[in-house]
């Protein structure tokens, strides 16, 4: 094949396989913004958080290790992490969004802020703030496979998520779509009020939506923890979900895959075609900049629930 | 003062002397006690800032969401205590309010809307179908727009979709909340026929509040209204129709001669029952 098209297409492919990892974060952060109507600042930190408990129930020299002398083996782990981040969800819950019900979008979102901060302190206090290398088997490197037959270089890590995020989005749209507690789910995110006038239980609706999008958290803990270890960096990770989250809509989650895939698409070429004329590293600025545009044309995103005003 | 019809299966909700605060300071019910018969449709009327709404909320208990707290008094459903019961609680024992502005899930399609309002039953797929269908009887035009994204129906559908989700639950008591807001009078009288209609065919008891004195009196049995937070007169929907201080204050039709609002004050203190 063309070399400079091979190029092209490593570029490409390598974009759209971030844009996954972007993705499964921004995911978090529409299944809470779409049941609750809350945007929530502390998405970044739960991944980190639920990387950080993965990693102790099975890593040598934990709580779990120092205290009962033994460590999880890795399904058993995450089965773990995941009723850790439902008990986080049932207390978030108990001690912040109960007493906040009714009240302007601005201040659940500081609230979340308080929220993240709390996350991370308490995070670090358990365990540690070192970088802590995430092995659960995912296989690493690249794909012999696509290198041998195409010549392609592809992380095998990367595929992976790819296929997760296809997996997760799949079973999240018929949740919503089509069962009971997605009805009602998106019921909550239209209209708190009206939702307790037909008989939901906003308290018992939180803790579900916030349990799901921990799990979804700890999806993304994983690869990210597994791609670049485990550390607090990984909480800013929810910076760039954000230029996602506007391209795609805040409620939409085939938007949140499918800005995840064009930011990291765009800022890959965006560095390699577009880089060298301007003096390089714009990818660290391309996504915010794309968000901008979208801001100013399209600020629902490609996905979103169009704003209904009836005139 | 006539007494009220004796109720033919006794009082299905007894209100007796609530008290409502918002917000720790504002005072908005002062001792609101009434009755509503099972079967009954009874009126709870008034002006802008009666009371009305909040007494509607103390009853399904959505108050709390607006800060709003009963204080004292009490509220028996079906002879039990239900105070402070939690809404979705009250859906379950089969009392559901239909809020004033109509707070249709705008996203959700109508046909979403009305599975919603079957959130708390438990009785199967089979069931809650049948009901969508019973629904659709008596309001068609849901059923040609059962497709489409509630915020982009009209009022009126609106008004009929909120009536239609709250039927959903299976209720005994829908507390109907300013039905006529905002909608053209041939669609108030359309909504209120079918109101008629439920609460003959269906069963349903029905407390209507509404500002609209003459149409709510005109479609229920009895009323009571509420002047600052309090009960100042109750009656036969029939004599209520007939009293000279209701047609004067509320109906707007009165045997005397046009009143200047400069006497607007002492006109006020004319009223026999404040007296």
């Amino acid at each position: 094949m063309n070399p400079e098209l091979l190029f092209f297409l490593e570029t490409v492919i390598g974009g759209l396989m971030a844009g996954v990892m972007y993705a499964l974060v921004a995911l978090g952060f529409v299944l809470i913004f779409k049941a609750s109507g809350i945007f929530n600042f502390a998405q970044g930190v739960m991944c980190l958080f639920a990387a950080l408990a993965l990693y102790d129930f099975m890593a040598p020299g934990g709580w779990v290790d120092r205290w009962f002398g033994f460590t999880f083996p890795v399904w058993a782990a995450i089965a773990l992490t995941i009723v850790v981040m439902i008990i986080l969800a049932w207390v978030i819950e108990r001690f912040v969004l109960q007493y906040l019900v009714q009240q302007e979008p601005i201040i659940l979102f500081m609230a979340t802020i308080g929220l993240a901060y709390v996350l991370e302190g308490v995070g670090d206090i358990l365990f540690g703030s070192d970088v802590k290398p995430l092995d659960i088997g995912l296989p690493q490197g690249a794909s012999d496979w696509l290198l041998d037959n195409f010549n392609l270089y592809v992380e095998k890590l990367e595929v992976v998520a790819a296929v997760t995020a296809a997996v997760l989005v799949t079973v999240l749209a018929v949740f919503f779509q089509r069962t009971r507690i997605g009805r009602a789910l998106r019921a909550v995110a239209d209209d708190h009020q009206a939702a307790l006038s037909v008989g939901i239980s906003l308290r018992t609706i939180w803790v579900i939506v916030w349990s799901v999008s921990g799990i979804v958290a700890l999806v993304a803990g994983i690869m990210w923890g597994s791609k670049s270890g485990v550390q607090f960096s990984l909480s800013l990770i929810a910076l760039k979900a954000l230029p996602v989250l506007i391209l795609g809509g805040f409620t939409s989650v085939p938007g949140a895959i499918v800005g995840g895939l064009i930011i990291g698409v765009g800022e890959k070429i965006a560095e390699v075609y577009l880089g060298p004329l301007v003096g390089g590293a714009i990818e660290n600025w391309f996504a915010y900049m794309l968000a901008l545009a979208f801001l100013l044309f399209r600020p629902q995103g490609l996905f979103g629930e169009r704003i209904i005003e009836r005139v | 003062m006539p007494d009220p019809e004796p109720a033919p299966n006794g009082a299905l909700l007894r209100v007796n002397n609530i008290e409502v605060i918002y917000d720790h300071v504002i005072l908005v019910l002062k001792g609101v006690s009434l009755e509503v018969p099972e079967e009954g449709v009874v009126a709870l009327l008034g002006a802008n800032g009666a009371g009305k709404s909040t007494t509607l909320k103390s009853i399904s208990n959505l108050l709390g969401a607006e800060r709003g707290v009963v204080t004292k008094g009490s509220i028996t459903y079906q002879n039990e205590n239900v105070h402070g019961l939690s809404p979705n609680e009250l859906v379950n024992r089969g009392v559901v309010q239909v809020m004033e502005g109509r707070h249709c899930f705008e996203h959700l399609t109508v046909e979403e809307n009305l599975l919603t309002g079957a959130y708390t039953r438990r009785d199967g797929r089979a069931a809650i179908q049948r009901d969508v269908e019973l629904v659709y009887d008596y309001f068609p035009r849901l059923k040609e727009r059962r497709k489409s994204q509630a915020g982009y129906t009209s009022g009126g559908e609106q008004q009929m979709l909120a009536v239609g989700r709250a039927l959903m639950a299976r209720p005994s008591l829908i507390l109907l909340d300013e039905a006529s807001m905002g909608l053209a009078p041939q669609l108030v009288e359309e909504i209120y026929d079918i109101v008629k209609k439920l609460n003959e065919k269906e069963k349903v008891t029905f407390l209507l509040a509404e500002q609209n004195t003459n149409m709510a009196l005109r479609y229920s049995k009895y009323g009571y209204i509420l002047e600052n937070g309090r009960v100042v007169m109750d009656g036969n929907a029939a004599s209520l129709l007939d009293n000279e201080d209701v047609k004067e204050f509320y109906l707007g039709v009165s045997g005397e001669e046009r009143k200047s609002f400069r006497d607007v004050k002492h006109y006020r203190r004319r009223k026999r029952w404040l007296a």
